[in-house]
C-alpha cells in the first residue's frame, strides 16, 4: 500500500485539477477531508476495487456529499475507475455527479448530497451488519455545519440505542459553513459533550495528522457496545494557502490560474500537507 | 356480470392495515431478509404482529420518521428488504425528502407501508389525515405507488411489493372496509382490474372508494345505467391500456379516490385521457381542502366520498357525452 501522506497529497492535487476542469464544485470541504479520506481508503478500510460490491467490504458514506471530489479522487487513485474520468466531473452524460450517486459511480456505497441523510443510511447499514453478524464496519464522514440537520441527532440517538459499535463517524471539524463560521451561523458547541450525551464514544484528534487518525481508528475498533465519533479538527481548504480558512472557497471552483498556483504549492513539498 | 349484487349489510369488514400486519408475518416466515421499522406506532400500523413474531428483525425507531427512512435506505443498501411504517401523513410528509433522496434517487429497495391515510382516520382530525401523500409519491421518479382496496388485495400488494426490486409506497387505511375480493383475485403491479362491466360509463377507483364504486354501479344499474368499474390499485405504474380501453368502450369516465383531487388517481387518469383519448371526466375526491375531526362515516359523507357522490358524477358525465 502506498504512503498515506503521499496519497493525501495526490488526492488534493486531483481535487484542484477536477474542480478547475468542472468550473464548479466545493474545494474547501474536500481539501479539509483529504487526510481523513486518504487514511480510510489507503490504510483503514477492507475494500476491493476489483469487486466494488463485495458483500463483506467495509462501507463508506460521504454524508457531507458536496465533498464528492475528495471521494472521487480517492476512488480513482485506489483504482475503482480511470483517473481521466475525474476531468469529466459534473459534465453532462458523465458518471461523476456533483454529489455522490451510488448507481453511477463504482465504489460509492450511498447516494448523498442532502445533508444528514447519509449518516442515517450509514447507521442503517451498520444495523444490517449487526443483524447478519457480519464483520464489516461502516465509516461515515460528517460535516460540522451538517450537524445542524435534525436527522443527525435522530440517527445519533438510534445508533447508540442499537449499540452500533461497527459504525464509525468522522466529523470534519473545519469550523466553516457557507454563510460563515459555524459558531456564528448556528453554534453547535459543545460538540464533543453533545455526542457523549447521546451515548457515543468520542475522540478528538488533529484531522491532518495521519498517525493520530490511524491510531484513533484503531482504538475505535476496540470499543464495544457503542458507536464512535472522531471529531477531527481540520482546516478548510487545507494545503492551498489562499484557500485555507476562507469561507469563500466553500463552493467556488478555482480559475485556471488559481489552480496552477494551488497545484504548484501542493506539488512543492510543503511538509504540512 | 352487471347484475352482480353484493350483500353490503352482511359483508365482512377488515381494515387494510390489519391485513398488512398479517401479510408481514407471512413474509417474515418466507424471507429472512425482510426487516420491519416503525416510528412508535406499531400497534396502530399493525407492524406489532411482525414485532411479536420476529423480534430480532423488528426495529422501533422512535418518533423519528426521517431517520426511520434513512435507516431503511441503509438496510436496503446492505441487502435487506425493509418495510418502514407510520401514518401516511408522517411517512410520506415528514420523511418526504428522505424518501426522495435516500430511497427514490438512490433506487433502494425500501417499502414504505403507510397506514391511516385519508380522512377515514376520523376523530384525530385534519392534522392526521393525509390527503396529499399520493400526489407526493406519484411525482417521484422510480417510485411505485400502490393503493389496495380491501384485505385480500392488501395481502397480495404486500407480497408483490416485497418481490419487486425497488422503492414502493403502499397506502392503507385505518377503517374496517368491506372484503370485496375472493382469494383467487389477482393483483399485479402496473395492472388495473375491471371488476364490473357496463357500456355507459366507467368508474375508476382505488382504496376504499372501490367499494363505493361498486355500490354506485348497482344503484345505477337499477336505473338502467350500466357502468364499468375499474380497481386501479396500481396508481404508478398506471395501467394506461386498461384506462384507455374502458374510456373507448364507454365514452365517459368518473374517478373516485380518498385523496385530494389534485395529484392523485383523478389527475393520473386525466393525464392519460387528455393526451390520448379525451372523454368527459369527473373526479370524485377531496376537493382541495383539509379534513377535520369526526366519525369516519360522517366525514366520508361530508366530504363527498360516497356511492351517492359517484352516482351524481356518473349522471353528470353522461350528460356531457
Amino acid at each position: 500500500m502506498p504512503n498515506v501522506q503521499e496519497m493525501a497529497r495526490l488526492i488534493r492535487q486531483d481535487i484542484i485539477t477536477m474542480l478547475a476542469a468542472a468550473k464548479s464544485g466545493h474545494p474547501g470541504g474536500s481539501l479539509s477531508a483529504a487526510d481523513i479520506i486518504a487514511v480510510l481508503y489507503f490504510s483503514e478500510m477492507k475494500i476491493d476495487p476489483q469487486d466494488p460490491n463485495w458483500p463483506e467490504r467495509d462501507r463508506f458514506v460521504l454524508s457531507k456529499g458536496h465533498a464528492a471530489p475528495v471521494l472521487y479522487a480517492a476512488l480513482a487513485e485506489r483504482g475503482y475507475f480511470p483517473k481521466e474520468e475525474l476531468l469529466k466531473l459534473r459534465k453532462t452524460g458523465h458518471f461523476l455527479q456533483g454529489h455522490p450517486d451510488m448507481k453511477k459511480v463504482p465504489g460509492v456505497d450511498m447516494s448523498t448530497g442532502s445533508l444528514g441523510q447519509g449518516f442515517s443510511a450509514a447507521a442503517g447499514m451498520a444495523l444490517a451488519g449487526k443483524i447478519d453478524n457480519k464483520a464489516y464496519r461502516v465509516y461515515c464522514l460528517l460535516g460540522d455545519g451538517e450537524v445542524g440537520e435534525g436527522i443527525v441527532w435522530e440517527a445519533a440517538m438510534a445508533a447508540a440505542h442499537y449499540k452500533l459499535d461497527n459504525l464509525l463517524v468522522i466529523l470534519d471539524y473545519n469550523g466553516l459553513q457557507i454563510d460563515g463560521p459555524v459558531q456564528e451561523v448556528m453554534n453547535s458547541e459543545p460538540l464533543a459533550d453533545k455526542w457523549r450525551a447521546f451515548g457515543w464514544n468520542v475522540m478528538e484528534v488533529d484531522g491532518h495528522d495521519i498517525d493520530e487518525l490511524t491510531a484513533s481508528l484503531q482504538a475505535a475498533r476496540n470499543t464495544t457496545g457503542k458507536p464512535t465519533i472522531i471529531i477531527a479538527k481540520t482546516v478548510k481548504g487545507k494545503g492551498v494557502s489562499f484557500m485555507e480558512n476562507q469561507v469563500g472557497w466553500h463552493g467556488n471552483a478555482p480559475s485556471k490560474e488559481q489552480a496552477e498556483a494551488a497545484l504548484a504549492e501542493l506539488k512543492g513539498g510543503n511538509n504540512n500537507v | 356480470m352487471s347484475e352482480q349484487q353484493i350483500d353490503w349489510k352482511n359483508i365482512k369488514k377488515i381494515a387494510t392495515r390489519e391485513a398488512y400486519g398479517q401479510a408481514l408475518v407471512q413474509l417474515g416466515e418466507d424471507n429472512p431478509d425482510i426487516v420491519v421499522l416503525d416510528a412508535d406506532l406499531a400497534k396502530s400500523t399493525k407492524t406489532s404482529d411482525f414485532a411479536q413474531a420476529f423480534p430480532n428483525r423488528f426495529f422501533d425507531m422512535g418518533i423519528a420518521e426521517q431517520n426511520m427512512i434513512g435507516f431503511a435506505a441503509g438496510l436496503a443498501a446492505a441487502g435487506k428488504i425493509p418495510f418502514a411504517s407510520s401514518f401516511a401523513v408522517f411517512a410520506a410528509g415528514r420523511a418526504f425528502e428522505q424518501i426522495r433522496n435516500s430511497v427514490a434517487y438512490a433506487q433502494l429497495n425500501v417499502k414504505i407501508a403507510a397506514t391511516h391515510a385519508g380522512i377515514s382516520v376520523g376523530e384525530d382530525g385534519g392534522s392526521h389525515q393525509a390527503i396529499e401523500d399520493l400526489a407526493l409519491m406519484r411525482s417521484l421518479p422510480q417510485m411505485t405507488v400502490l393503493v389496495p382496496a380491501d384485505a385480500t388485495e392488501t395481502k397480495q400488494v404486500i407480497k408483490a411489493a416485497a418481490a419487486y426490486q425497488g422503492p414502493v409506497y403502499i397506502r392503507m387505511g385505518r377503517l374496517a372496509v368491506p372484503v370485496l375480493f375472493a382469494e383467487n383475485y389477482q393483483f399485479s403491479i402496473g395492472k388495473a382490474n375491471i371488476i364490473r362491466e357496463g357500456q355507459d360509463a366507467a368508474i375508476i377507483a382505488n382504496g376504499l372508494m372501490v367499494a363505493e364504486a361498486l355500490k354506485a354501479a348497482e344503484v345505477l344499474f337499477a336505473k338502467g345505467i350500466n357502468t364499468t368499474v375499474v380497481n386501479c390499485a396500481s396508481l404508478k405504474p398506471l395501467d394506461k391500456d386498461t384506462i384507455l380501453k374502458v374510456a373507448r368502450q364507454t365514452g365517459a369516465v368518473v374517478t373516485a379516490e380518498e385523496h385530494n383531487i389534485i395529484g392523485g388517481l383523478g389527475s393520473a387518469v386525466a393525464e392519460v385521457l387528455s393526451e390520448n383519448y379525451p372523454v368527459p371526466l369527473y373526479r370524485v375526491g377531496i376537493k382541495d381542502t383539509f379534513g377535520e375531526s369526526g366519525s369516519p362515516e360522517e366525514l366520508l359523507q361530508k366530504y363527498g366520498l360516497t356511492s351517492t357522490a359517484i352516482i351524481q358524477a356518473v349522471e353528470t358525465v353522461l350528460k356531457r357525452k
